[in-house]
C-alpha cells in the first residue's frame, strides 16, 4: 500500500506551549485509522495542520504519489487537492437545504466564474440523490438543514465530505452525541468509504473505535505514544498510564 | 424538475413590473410627455431615487448575502459621478467658449480653447491647468469607461490587500471607512484637481442640449435610472440564485467552512467587492446629472452609513429588501428634511422635524435591528408564508397514503 499522507517530525508552539511535538504520522491509499489520546494530546492541532489552518514551525508534510510538499498552500488549495474535514462540531450551511449543502460541495470546478455560471445537470442530481440516499436524507433534501436533528446533520456534513471526493477525510468525533442506532449508521458510512479512500477519525469512545474494527494511533502530548490495532494499544501499560488508566 | 430562472425567482418579475407601471406612470404625469401633475424636479427626485435603489442592491449584495459590512460603497458612488461629471463640464464649457471665441478677430487655435476651458473650470481654485486626471475629460467613450473602470481598480486593489491580510467583520468595516474618509479628505484639497469643495456643478446641463428643456432630459434621465435598475435587479437576482448564491451566503454564515469545502473565500469577496463597486458607479454617474453637482460632501462616511441603515430597514438578504429601504427611507427623509412635514407643537416645545428626523431615524434603525431584523421586506414573509409549501412532490403527511402535494393542488 502506497503512502498518500506522510508528516514527519511536525512541530507547532502556542505561546510557547508545545502542541505538537516532533509528530510522525503516515497514512496509505485506503486506510481506516483511527487517532485517540487525552483532551490536549493535540488531535485537533494535528488536523488543523493537515488542513492548513495552522503552520507548523518545523517538520515536512508530504502528499500523493508525487510527494508534494502541503505547506505553503492554503486551505482552499488544501480542499481542492483532495483533502477533506469534518468538524467537531456540525458545520453546516443552516440556512440552506440539504440539497443546496451537498451541491456547494460536490466535486466541480471552484473558480467564481464556473460557479456564477454553474447549472444543476442532471449527473449532480443523480450524484446528489445517490449521497443523499448513503447518508439517509433522502427525503429531506428540500428541508433547510438548519430544521435537521443533531445526528441528521451530522451525517449532511459527513455526506458534503463524500460529495467532495477527497483522498483522505479527516473525521473529527462524528459520534458525538448520536443515539446508539445513528452510531451505528455513522459506523457503516465511514467503513464504506474507507474501503476507497483514507479516513482518520479522531473519537473519544473506545465503544465506537472497537466498531471500526481499524489500527489506532495514540497522541499524548502533541507526540504518537503507541500505534497499532486495538488490543494492542490498550495493553500497552503506557497508554493505560496516561489516558485509559484515568 | 429543473424550473426556469423566473419561476425560481417570481420577484423578479413582480418587480419589473411595478418599475415599469412606476416609469410608466411618472411619465405621463410628467410636464414633458403627460399631464403635468409631477413637477420636473419631482422627476429629477425620482429618477435619483431609482439611482438610490441601485446603489441599495449593491449594497444588499456585499453586505446582507456576502456578509462584509463595506462602509465605502458611496464613495464608488460619487467617484462615478466625478467621471461622468468631468467630461460633462468639459464639454459644455468648452461649447461655451467656442461660442464666446467666435466673435474673435483672429480664430483661436485649438491650445487657446483648451486655455480658455481651463481657466473657466479651475478659475475657482486659483488655478487654470488642466490636472492630470483630466486628461481624457474630452472623451465621451473613455470617461464613460472610467464610471466603471476607476471604482473597480480601487476596489478590486482594495480588497485585494484587505481580504489576503483576512480582516474581516468590524475591522473590515473600519478599513473601508477609513478609505472613504481618506478620499474625501483629499477631493477637499483645492489642488486635488477636482476643484476642491466646489466639486463639479452645472451637470444637468447636457453639452449640446442647451435647446432642450430640462423637462425632457428630468424624463429621459428616469427612463435610464429605471432601466439600469431593472439590469441591476436582474443581475443581481442571477448572482444570488445559483450556486454562487449559496457560496457567498455560505461565507457570510460560516467562512471557514466554505474555506475547507475547497472555495478560495478571498476570490468570492474580491469578486462581489469589486462588482457591486462598479455597480455603485454606474448608478453615481446616473444620478449626479440629475443633481447637477457632486462635491466631495457626497463621498463623506456618513452617506455610506446611510446606505447601511436603508438596507437594514429594507431588509438584508432579500433584493427588494434592498430596494424597498433605499426608496422608502430616502424619500421619506427629504419629506422631513425638506420641511414639508408639520411641527409638532407640544406646547412647552416645538418639534422641527428637520432637527428632529435623524433622532427618529437613528431610533428606528436601531429598533428594526432589534425587532424586526428582516426590515420592511420581512411584510412579504406574511403574504407568501400562507401559501402552501413547495414539497417538491412529497407527501403532505408522515403516514403512508397521506394526501400528496398533486391531490391537494386539485
Amino acid at each position: 500500500m502506497s503512502t498518500l499522507l506522510e508528516v514527519s517530525g511536525v512541530s507547532v508552539t502556542f505561546d510557547g506551549f508545545r502542541a505538537i511535538n516532533n509528530l510522525s504520522f503516515r497514512i496509505g491509499d485506503a486506510e481506516l485509522r483511527a487517532i485517540i489520546g487525552p483532551n490536549g494530546a493535540g488531535k485537533t492541532t494535528f488536523m488543523d495542520i493537515v488542513t492548513g489552518k495552522t503552520r507548523p514551525d518545523e517538520g515536512r508534510i508530504l502528499w500523493g504519489e508525487k510527494s508534494q510538499s502541503l505547506l505553503g498552500m492554503n486551505e482552499a488549495k488544501i480542499a481542492q487537492a483532495g483533502i477533506g474535514r469534518k468538524f467537531q462540531k456540525p458545520t453546516v450551511f443552516e440556512e440552506q437545504t440539504v440539497f443546496e449543502n451537498l451541491q456547494m460541495a460536490l466535486k466541480n470546478d471552484r473558480g467564481p466564474f464556473s460557479v456564477l455560471f454553474y447549472k444543476t445537470n442532471p449527473r449532480d442530481q443523480e450524484r446528489i440523490g445517490e449521497l443523499a440516499e448513503e447518508i439517509g436524507l433522502s427525503d429531506q433534501l428540500y428541508r433547510k438543514s438548519g430544521e435537521l436533528s443533531h445526528g441528521q446533520k451530522q451525517w449532511l456534513e459527513i455526506g458534503m465530505l463524500l460529495a467532495q471526493e477527497p483522498r483522505l477525510l479527516l473525521v473529527d468525533e462524528p459520534a458525538a452525541g448520536m443515539t446508539p442506532a445513528e452510531r451505528e449508521h455513522t459506523t457503516t458510512i465511514l467503513v464504506e468509504a474507507a474501503k476507497t479512500r483514507a479516513v482518520v477519525v479522531v473519537e473519544h469512545d473506545m465503544e465506537f473505535i472497537r466498531r471500526l474494527n481499524c489500527k489506532v494511533t495514540v497522541l499524548h502530548e502533541g507526540s504518537v505514544l503507541a500505534e497499532g490495532s486495538l488490543d494492542h494499544v490498550t495493553s500497552n501499560q503506557e497508554v493505560i498510564d496516561v489516558y485509559l488508566g484515568r | 424538475m429543473r424550473k426556469s430562472f423566473f419561476a425560481q425567482n417570481p420577484s423578479v418579475l413582480i418587480f419589473l413590473a411595478i418599475l415599469g407601471l412606476f416609469t410608466l406612470g411618472v411619465t405621463v404625469m410628467s410636464e414633458a410627455y403627460g399631464n403635468g401633475a409631477i413637477s420636473t424636479s419631482f422627476v429629477k427626485t425620482l429618477g435619483k431615487t431609482l439611482c438610490l435603489a441601485m446603489i441599495a442592491i449593491a449594497m444588499d449584495l456585499v453586505w446582507g448575502y456576502t456578509g462584509i459590512l463595506s462602509l465605502g460603497h458611496f464613495a464608488f458612488f460619487g467617484i462615478g459621478g466625478y467621471m461622468i461629471g468631468m467630461w460633462l463640464m468639459y464639454a459644455r464649457t468648452y461649447d461655451i467658449v467656442v461660442a464666446s471665441l467666435a466673435e474673435a478677430p483672429i480664430p483661436p487655435t485649438e491650445q487657446e480653447l483648451v486655455d480658455a476651458v481651463g481657466n473657466q473650470i479651475f478659475g475657482v481654485v486659483g488655478s487654470s491647468e488642466f490636472p492630470l486626471i483630466w486628461t481624457f475629460a474630452d472623451s465621451l467613450t473613455i470617461q464613460l469607461a472610467l464610471v466603471v473602470l476607476v471604482p473597480g481598480i480601487i476596489a478590486g486593489v482594495f480588497g485585494w490587500l484587505a481580504f489576503r491580510s483576512r480582516v474581516t467583520g468590524v475591522y473590515l468595516s473600519i478599513l473601508t471607512q477609513a478609505m472613504t474618509l481618506a478620499l474625501a479628505f483629499y477631493l477637499f484639497q483645492n489642488d486635488s484637481g477636482l476643484r476642491g469643495n466646489n466639486g463639479l456643478s452645472g451637470l444637468q446641463n447636457l453639452p449640446g442640449m442647451d435647446d432642450v428643456p430640462q423637462a425632457l432630459i428630468s424624463v429621459w434621465f428616469l427612463w435610464a435610472s429605471a432601466g439600469a435598475l431593472a439590469l441591476t435587479y436582474l443581475f443581481g437576482a442571477f448572482v444570488v440564485s445559483g450556486k454562487f448564491g449559496s457560496v457567498i451566503r455560505g461565507i457570510r454564515d460560516n467562512e471557514a467552512r466554505v474555506r475547507f469545502l475547497g472555495y478560495s473565500v478571498e476570490t468570492y469577496k474580491l469578486f462581489i467587492f469589486t462588482a457591486t463597486a462598479m455597480l455603485a458607479g454606474i448608478a453615481g454617474a446616473l444620478y449626479y446629472p440629475q443633481a447637477g453637482i457632486v462635491n466631495p460632501a457626497e463621498i463623506a462616511p456618513i452617506a455610506s452609513i446611510y446606505l447601511a441603515v436603508w438596507v437594514a430597514i429594507g431588509g438584508r438578504g432579500r433584493l427588494y429588501g434592498a430596494v424597498i429601504g433605499a426608496i422608502f427611507v430616502s424619500l421619506v427623509s427629504s419629506w422631513f428634511t425638506g420641511g414639508q412635514a408639520p411641527d409638532i407643537n407640544l406646547g412647552f416645545y416645538t418639534v422641527k422635524w428637520v432637527d428632529w428626523w435623524l433622532i427618529v431615524l437613528g431610533l428606528s434603525f436601531v429598533g428594526v435591528t432589534l425587532f424586526a431584523p428582516a426590515g420592511i421586506g420581512g411584510l412579504v414573509d406574511l403574504v407568501t408564508n400562507r401559501k402552501s409549501p413547495d414539497r417538491h412532490g412529497a407527501d403532505l403527511g408522515p403516514d403512508a397514503g397521506a394526501l400528496q402535494e398533486k391531490e391537494a393542488l386539485e
